[in-house]
Parts: structure tokens; C-alpha cells; sequence
């Protein structure tokens, strides 16, 4: 299943040289932490991680506030998330990170919308509390079916100090609705990954704290939580469809299309399952020593490892789940192998470089692989050692690693690989395929998804075919060539 | 008189620099001088004395209730008070809340952008105690105040506050033009009040501008929301800053440069003056004492 090739490590090398021999020497000797060749004997692909950013490199990391309102409450879809502060992080972070979901927008969910407090000078001289309470107030008379809502700070709000935590309270027993402030100001940390962080004590805070009011709540014993699954162009209803078919219930999805009312009994499931570590292995540790519930990582791209986690999930069952997991599979691998067959002639051997978040460098490699492609370079914006320490089993000998790459690193490692693909943002797409190299956003899908489950497969193959074998570049000239 | 002069008072909070500098004033305006004060206080007591009455319409009280500064015509804000001159407080949020120093830079890009500055003699910003922000930084840089007056007293507290102000004046001093015009010594009758002050003008590279001898009068005055040069014109008080006023007057760029000095300078400072004392001299002291005991029971004995 799994193929088998190496990397040109002694290429690698060499490029990581030449990349920092164009630094001065003090940039050199950070930046060098930060690269290496994977299959070096280190448990952490042998590179230092979340750590600030140097000054002038153009890193693409965001801050705590995309990490909490971007990702993690965010997508939240029956409450308002008011971001609270100027009115540009609100601004440029509205309709969220195609986070799909059902419900009737601006009625009973309010994903795609933005509320913010558009704060004045008055409003930082004074403070902007009064402003926050009318917002609150606003908000209950225009949307009185949305279940709660989210106080998003930005940085001036840490800045001069508001008390958001005291009006939320206040708030919160005047309207009988759970009012969350979120102290996501961007200062603080060094990327989004503080974001998420925090916005996961909050709900521990500010949403577990409550009086359960799902107490007429019936459990079964199959019940589960899947953590840490955006449901990015519905990614998590194709996840949850192989739950269900092999007998498992899914009693709440965290954050893709939910509701407060799944945050508020995820503590009743049985076992939390978690996709994207970075973002809220937090709460799933929490809720493990507080509730006692298991979590376990799995990974639904590509068949090879979706058939691994659904077997791997089906242990902690009774066997009603374990040949519920195999029925699945059954049922989906020749759906499966069809993609193969189609797609792998096209796609095998084409060399793959991504640099995405903090989980996909390392989960969908397995998925890229069993079309028969190979993964030549790998990094993460925001990663942290234990990402790093999941990724060396996955990555193959000779491959690049870079953390926190800068756009110039970045530029030159695909101008001398030239990889077939490189799957990364919206901020390199461009420049990217401007050098002539076929290109997919794995942060948004591209307009296009889901790419988990086996439904997600067959279009993730599409996807990578389109992009890659797009008759277009044979049609690029440069224009000193033309 | 050629040109605006812009200067500014700042000091340690309570050492008497809103009285200081509006008696000042008082002096300055019998010199026929048209001075503006701005009051860059959130609690905006630095206009009190010349207006009779506490400001109640401060720039941004006005503007919060309006909408924004935008919202303001000058008239609104400005007060004409004793002797014309004009009176206009920054104001800013009750204590705990929001940002007083954002507050002050608005305030004071207001009052330039509307021509407030025009047709003056003199600009005067009157600061709270320390320069703990950005903000309240705001009259020393961008070349607002041409020379800060320090007003202090020969308490340690207010000298260090006198030299972190320094500190402050210093970090602009190249960029912008600001300069330290002097020390201000308002007496709190410690020991060696004056020599103080003078050692550490002269540690800092200016001058004592001025001492000014403590007189309960400046108390009847301020009883009656006066200036001393309105209540007691002919009093010595009033005499006392009618100099200072004239030594301001005529300091015009003669600023310095400050040479601000480090804690451990300054308390070896005051060792010299013998206002604090050494460990080894507290200790010789504490053993002669000992001792002196010692001495006694054994005679007692």
C-alpha cells in the first residue's frame, strides 16, 4: 500500500545551503534550526518549531485571532461571533474558510455572516464595553434563535483592557444565553496556534462550565465526538457517513457545522476522535481527565489510511462496530480502487511538495501516495514538536522539511525541485503557478472538496488530475522565450 | 516675540505641577503673552485655577457624546479664563478603562488641525505624573513642546520621576527638537532641598530653573480656584512665580539635552547629601547602638 521510494537527500542538502548563504549570518543561523532532511535518526524530523517569526521574511502565519475565529469558533454555526475590535479582522476574515453547513443563514445560523464592533477612537479612549453590551443587545433583538454568542477579541482590546469577561457575564444571565469571551488578541503568540488554544480553554470555560441542559440527552454506547473537522467543502459529513454506516453514532461535530448543543454534550460520547491534532488535542486531553472519555487520532484521506482508522476506531468497540468497519470498507474499496485505476496512470510518479498548517503536511501524504504519487518536500506554518514527531514515520528518507518556511525559501526550493504539484495556501498559489508549476490550495480545497472519506477521495484524485495534467502549462512560454 | 513657543510641564503626580504651571501662566499673561493651556489629564484639574470652575466640556467627553472629534467645532471646547487666557482640557475615560493616551494624541491632533495654535503666543501642555505611555509622550515628541519644565521637590520619588522624564525627553531629543528647559523646584521643605534639586539639575545637564519657597497663601488661592496673581497680586508668592514666568520667557531655546542618570547614581546622590545612608553606615550605626545597650546593662549590672 504504502509506497516505496527515497528523496534526493544530498540535493536537499545542498539546497538548504544555498538557501541560507543568502541570509546574513545571524537570519542564517535561526532559519538553519528550521530545515533539515527527514531520516536523519531524530524522532522530530530534526527541526525547531513554534517559534516567533523573523522580521522581513514574509512568514504566511496568521494570529490567535484567525486561529480561534477562523478556525475554532468560527464555523459554530448557530451562534454569533462577534469580532470585537476595528472593523478589519471581521472584515477579512467574513463568510470564515468554507466551512459548509446547513440551516437557514442569518436565521438560525450565522456561519457566512459578520458581526463586528467596529471600534471608533471614542471607543478606545473610553473603553469599549457600553459598545459591546448594545452589540449583545442588537444581536438578541435581530437573531433571537441564535444559542449563544462569541466575544472575539482583537489587539486593541487586550491593549487597553476592556473587561469582556465582566459584560459577558452580565450579559450572559440578562439574556440566559452563554455569552464567551475569547482573549484571542493577534499579539499574543507566535501564529494561529495560540488561537486555537485558547479558544479551546474557553470551551472548557465558558461552555462545560454551564448547567447541563441536556440532561433528557439518552446515550448509547457507540456514541462519539469527531474533533477537529471543519467540514472544509463538507468534509466532515463525508468523515461522518462511514461513522454511521459502521454502526457508530456521531452525537456531535467539532467545529464543521455544529451547534452549541454539540459542544455542550460532547462529554457524554464515548470516545473523542480527532482529526486535526493541532487545533484541539487541548479540549480532548481536557475532557479524557475530566470526563474520562478516550480520544484517538485517525486520518481520513486516501483508502489506505481510511481503512487503517476505521479498523483502528472499531478497537475500542464491541464486535457489532469491528465488522461494522469492515462491511465499510468492503463496500467502498472498489469504489476506491476505481479511482486508482483511473487516476494512478496519470498521476504515478509526479513529485509532490506541501506546506500547509498543522496536520495535513503529514495526513495527506498517504492519500497523494496511494495514487501512486510521492511526497519529495514537507512543512508546516504552525506546527508544534509533537506534529514534527508525527510526521518522521510518515515522510519518506531524503525528504525536505521546512518549518515556518519564508517566501523566499519556498520560492527557491520549487524553483530547483520543481515539483509535478505543490499543494499549499492562497498566499503562494499565485506566485506558484506564475513559475509554471501546477498548483491546489489544501488549506480551502480550492473552491472544491470534500476530501476525506472515500467520497473526498475520488474527488481529491480528480482535483490533482485536473490541476496537474491542465493542458494550460504546456501552452506557458516565458516571455524571454517567446 | 518671534514664532509659537509650545512648551510643556511634567512631573511626578501631586508634586503641585498644575499649580506650578497655571500660577506661572497667571504671571506670564501680565507679560502680555497670549497662551493656550492643554490640559492632558483624564481627570482635568489643569485649567481650574484660571477658569474659576473645574472644565466640565473636555475634547473627549464632547467627541464621545458627538460621535467623534470630527463632530467638534473649536468653540465648543475652548474657555477663555483669567486674564484671556485660553483654557481647553483633553479630559479622557474614568480611571480603569480604556486608553487615556490615545486620548491625549487626539485631543491634541484636534486642537492643531482646527486651528487652536493660532494667533498664540504660547502653547502649553500640562501632563499627568510620569510618562507611562505613548500618549502621554505625545507633547515631547513629533516636535509638539520645543522644552519640557520639570517640576519637582527634594523628595527621592519626585527625583526619580524627574529623571525618567528625562529619560523621555532624551529618546526624542534627536529625532524631534525637544529640549529640557529646567528644573522646577516647588519646596516641600525637606533638608537640603535646594542643594538637591541643584546637584541633580546639574547630574542632568540643565539648571534649577527656579525654587520656589513653600507659602500657604498658594493654599488660600487654590481654596478659591484662584492663582495666587489673582488673589494676592502683590504678595511675595506672586512675585516668586512672576520670576519664574520671566526666567521661562526668556529661556527660549536654551533647552539641553538631558544626561539622565541610572538608580544607582542617584542613590549615591543622595548618600552624598546624607539623606539616605549606605548599609555599611546602618550597619556601624545599628553596632554602636548595640553596643551604647550592651554598655549600659553592664554599668547597670
Amino acid at each position: 500500500m504504502s509506497l516505496d521510494y527515497t528523496n534526493d537527500r544530498e540535493f536537499h542538502e545542498q539546497l538548504i545551503e544555498e538557501v541560507l548563504s543568502h541570509y546574513p549570518e545571524k537570519a542564517a543561523k535561526r532559519r538553519r534550526k528550521h530545515l533539515n532532511i527527514a531520516g536523519d535518526g531524530t524522532s522530530d524530523c530534526g527541526v525547531k518549531s513554534n517559534i516567533k517569526s523573523m522580521p522581513g521574511v514574509m512568514t504566511v502565519r496568521g494570529c490567535a485571532y484567525a486561529g480561534s475565529k477562523g478556525v475554532v469558533w468560527g464555523p459554530v454555526k448557530d451562534m454569533v461571533h462577534i469580532s470585537h475590535g476595528p472593523v478589519g479582522c471581521g472584515q477579512y476574515s467574513w463568510a470564515q474558510r468554507r466551512n459548509y453547513y446547513t440551516g437557514t443563514t442569518g436565521i438560525d445560523t450565522f456561519g457566512t455572516m459578520q458581526f463586528t464592533s467596529d471600534y471608533q477612537e471614542r471607543d478606545i479612549v473610553f473603553g469599549g464595553d457600553k459598545k459591546l453590551r448594545e452589540i449583545i443587545d442588537e444581536i438578541e433583538m435581530l437573531f433571537p434563535l441564535a444559542k449563544g454568542i462569541s466575544v472575539q477579541s482583537e489587539c486593541p482590546v487586550g491593549l487597553i483592557g476592556d473587561d469582556i469577561e465582566a459584560v459577558s457575564k452580565e450579559k450572559s444571565a440578562e439574556i440566559g444565553k452563554p455569552i464567551v469571551p475569547v482573549r484571542c488578541e493577534g499579539f499574543r503568540g507566535v501564529s494561529q496556534s495560540l488561537g486555537h488554544h485558547i479558544a479551546n480553554d474557553t470551551i472548557r470555560d465558558w461552555v462545560f462550565s454551564r448547567e447541563d441542559e441536556h440532561g433528557a440527552f439518552e446515550s448509547t454506547p457507540y456514541d462519539v465526538v469527531v474533533i477537529g473537522d471543519y467540514n472544509i467543502g463538507g468534509d466532515a459529513w463525508s468523515s461522518r457517513r462511514l461513522l454511521e454506516e459502521m454502526g457508530l453514532r456521531v452525537i456531535a461535530q467539532w467545529t464543521g457545522d455544529s451547534t452549541l448543543a454539540e459542544l455542550e454534550r460532547a462529554p457524554k460520547a464515548k470516545l473523542n476522535l480527532i482529526h486535526c491534532y493541532r487545533s484541539m488535542n487541548y479540549i480532548s486531553r481536557h475532557m479524557e481527565e475530566k470526563y474520562g472519555t478516550p480520544w484517538t487520532e485517525f486520518n481520513f484521506f486516501g483508502p489506505s489510511r481510511i481503512a487503517l482508522s476505521l479498523r483502528h476506531i472499531a478497537s475500542f468497540f464491541d464486535d457489532t462496530i469491528k465488522e461494522g468497519a469492515e462491511r465499510v470498507i468492503e463496500k467502498y474499496t472498489p469504489m476506491a480502487n476505481a479511482v486508482v485505476e483511473r487516476f494512478k496512470p496519470r498521476l504515478e510518479g509526479k513529485k509532490v511538495m506541501l506546506y500547509v498548517g498543522g496536520l495535513r503536511p503529514r495526513h495527506m501524504i498517504n492519500a497523494f501516495e496511494d495514487l501512486g504519487m510521492q511526497i519529495v518536500g514537507a512543512g508546516y506554518e504552525f506546527a508544534h514538536k509533537d506534529d514534527y514527531q508525527r510526521t518522521a514515520s510518515h515522510v519518506k528518507d531524503g525528504t525536505l522539511i521546512y518549518d515556518d518556511a519564508t517566501a523566499f525559501e519556498l520560492e527557491k526550493f520549487i524553483e530547483a525541485i520543481r515539483p509535478d504539484l505543490v499543494g499549499s495556501g492562497i498566499k503562494e498559489k499565485y506566485p506558484i503557478q506564475k513559475m509554471g508549476v501546477p498548483f491546489r490550495q489544501v488549506h480551502s480545497w480550492d473552491y472544491s472538496g470534500p476530501y476525506h472519506g472515500y467520497d473526498g477521495f475520488a474527488i481529491f484524485a480528480r482535483d490533482m488530475d485536473l490541476a496537474i495534467n491542465n493542458p494550460v502549462w504546456g501552452m506557458l512560454k516565458a516571455p524571454w522565450a517567446a | 516675540m518671534s514664532g509659537l513657543r509650545q512648551i510643556a510641564f511634567y512631573g511626578k503626580g501631586g508634586i503641585g505641577k498644575s499649580t506650578t504651571s497655571q500660577n506661572t501662566l497667571a504671571a506670564l499673561s501680565e507679560l502680555g503673552q497670549k497662551i493656550l493651556i492643554v490640559g492632558c489629564d483624564p481627570k482635568a484639574d489643569s485649567t481650574r485655577l484660571i477658569l474659576h470652575a473645574k472644565a466640565q466640556q473636555t475634547v473627549l467627553h464632547l467627541a464621545a457624546e458627538a460621535g467623534s472629534v470630527e463632530d467638534l467645532e473649536l468653540e465648543d471646547v475652548l474657555r477663555s479664563g483669567f486674564n484671556g487666557i485660553q483654557c481647553v482640557e483633553s479630559g479622557g475615560p474614568e480611571p480603569g478603562v480604556g486608553c487615556a493616551g490615545r486620548g491625549v494624541i487626539t485631543s491634541i491632533n484636534f486642537l492643531e488641525e482646527n486651528g487652536a495654535y493660532d494667533d498664540m503666543d504660547y502653547i502649553v501642555y500640562d501632563v499627568l505624573g510620569d510618562v507611562v505611555c505613548g500618549g502621554f509622550a505625545m507633547p515631547i515628541r513629533e516636535n509638539k513642546a520645543q522644552e519640557i519644565y520639570i517640576v519637582m521637590s527634594g523628595e527621592m520619588m519626585a527625583m526619580y520621576a524627574a529623571n525618567n522624564i528625562s529619560k523621555g525627553i532624551l529618546k526624542y531629543a534627536h529625532s524631534g527638537g525637544v529640549r529640557l528647559g529646567g528644573l522646577i523646584c516647588n519646596s516641600r521643605q525637606t533638608d537640603l532641598e535646594w542643594e538637591l534639586a541643584d546637584a541633580l539639575a546639574k547630574k542632568l545637564g540643565t539648571k534649577l530653573i527656579h525654587f520656589l519657597p513653600r507659602d500657604n497663601i498658594v493654599q488660600h488661592a487654590e481654596l478659591r480656584r484662584m492663582t495666587v496673581i489673582e488673589y494676592a497680586p502683590d504678595s511675595n508668592q506672586a512675585n516668586e512665580y512672576r520670576q519664574l514666568a520671566k526666567k521661562i520667557h526668556d529661556n527660549s531655546g536654551k533647552g539641553c539635552i538631558p544626561t539622565p542618570i541610572s538608580m544607582e547614581e542617584l542613590e549615591e546622590m543622595l548618600m552624598e547629601f546624607g539623606i539616605i545612608k549606605s548599609d555599611e553606615e546602618m550597619i556601624a550605626e545599628f553596632e554602636a547602638k548595640e553596643a551604647a545597650k550592651a554598655a549600659a546593662a553592664a554599668a547597670a549590672a
